[in-house]
């Protein structure tokens, strides 16, 4: 009887210590919740928003407030981009959204920097202010272009 | 020549007539798993067996192979700086391939084995007809306990195998290594996405499970009743549950992925 009791524990610890692992993966890497409050989304419009995917990052000074939740393109084909944030940030209605890489080949989030205005956003306004992503080929072709390294005219 | 064409489609005859068997057998086992008794103490002894015997052999190589990837990955990203994406690297290549396939294979030859073993020893000495000659279902009351261990128990192990994998990538890659450690972890969690990562990896040992317990129970229910037999039957178990395994992860993923 003490050897069957003893394997009943063992079997329940494994079943257990099995789902905490699937729970882990679910949760904290998978984000099946947002671990962050969330709770204000707001809406951002891009000319070009190069490689940014849904889950990136939020970011304002580089600490993360939230996370891309969908990219759609508007009636305008313009991207928009629905970010879901931080509920308690107070951000002033002339903050203004940029795209960024971390590194050089690292991955796109969004930088967030509150302006000025005493007027804050309320959750669903839009972020009026956006800069796109670098197009690093883009900006060579342009380089190119107007210093006339092409030699054509 | 006639006897070589002959040969061949009797053996073809042979092999389509085996997968029918085999087919056959595994709808019997469902049923049985859908029939009461649910024989908990049985499932909980087979779960030990296969689940919580493999525990060592899981966690010690999937820390190892969350090292290695660490310390590969390092060296080919470290030649673009892009090191930030080592947690991103190591973490989507375990979940979502060599987790749930290494476990596989490896409850496979541990598990898969000791099953088909276990199986073809009752046929050899007779105790599957003595069940039979109680009018007991030695499918019910042998072969879906062990099949149902196996399913059950792959996902949990594979999940298990990811987890340990994620901190033995960490341990070089942070410990050894010197990197960020904020970085490995929140360039992991960015990359992971729950449905075509996490759902699809436990998918994975759900399928692999089934197989391994279906081949297996299969190739040791129908051995020949001699030592022989039982040892080509575990054999053949390790093998063709192997080549299964490897076979479906490509259709896991070319039809869950997208």
């Amino acid at each position: 009887m003490q050897s069957t009791s003893g394997r009943d524990l063992a079997v329940g610890i494994f079943v257990l210590g099995g789902l905490l692992a699937v729970a882990y993966l679910s949760v904290q890497v998978g984000g099946l919740s947002y671990a962050g409050p969330g709770g204000l989304t707001l809406v951002a419009r891009f000319d070009e928003i190069g490689g940014l995917s849904p889950r990136a990052p939020v970011a304002i000074s580089g600490v993360k407030v939230g996370q891309v939740t969908a990219i759609t393109l508007d009636d305008d084909l313009r991207a928009e981009v629905r970010l879901d944030l931080d509920a308690s940030l107070e951000l002033p209605i002339d903050t203004s959204a940029s795209i960024r890489t971390s590194g050089l080949l690292g991955d796109q989030f969004i930088t967030l920097e509150p302006g000025g205005e005493l007027d804050l956003l309320a959750d669903g306004d839009e972020i009026d202010f956006t800069y796109s992503a670098l197009n690093l080929e883009k900006l060579i072709g342009t380089l190119v272009h107007e210093t006339d390294i092409g030699g054509s005219e | 020549m006639t006897g070589a064409v002959a040969r061949l489609g009797a053996r073809s005859v042979d092999w389509v007539a085996g997968l029918g068997h085999m087919t056959r057998f595994a709808g019997s086992v469902v049923a049985a798993a859908l029939r009461p008794p649910l024989r908990g103490r049985t499932l909980v002894r087979e779960i030990y067996d296969v689940g919580v015997r493999s525990l060592a052999l899981i966690l010690g190589s999937g820390f190892v192979v969350g090292m290695v990837l660490g310390l590969q990955a390092y060296n080919t990203l470290a030649r673009f700086g892009a090191e930030q994406s080592l947690g991103a690297v190591v973490g989507l290549s375990l979940i979502r391939e060599l987790g749930p396939v290494l476990t596989g294979l490896l409850v496979t030859g541990r598990a898969g084995s000791a099953t088909a073993a276990g199986i073809g020893a009752m046929v050899t000495t007779g105790q599957l007809d003595g069940l039979r000659m109680m009018s007991i279902s030695p499918i019910h009351f042998v072969v879906y306990p062990k099949a149902l261990a196996l399913l059950i128990a792959m996902p949990l192990l594979s999940a298990l195998f990811i987890v340990v994998g994620v901190f033995g990538g960490y341990v070089v890659v942070v410990e050894l290594l010197g990197l960020d450690p904020g970085s490995y972890l929140s360039s992991l969690e960015n990359a992971v996405d729950f449905r075509d990562d996490v759902l699809a990896s436990v998918l994975k040992g759900v399928v692999f499970g089934l197989l391994a317990g279906l081949i297996s129970t299969y190739r040791g229910y129908t051995s020949e009743p001699t030592a022989e037999g039982v040892s080509r039957s575990t054999t053949s178990t390790v093998v063709v549950a192997s080549v299964c395994i490897l076979i479906s992860n490509y259709f896991i993923t070319a039809l869950w992925g997208v």
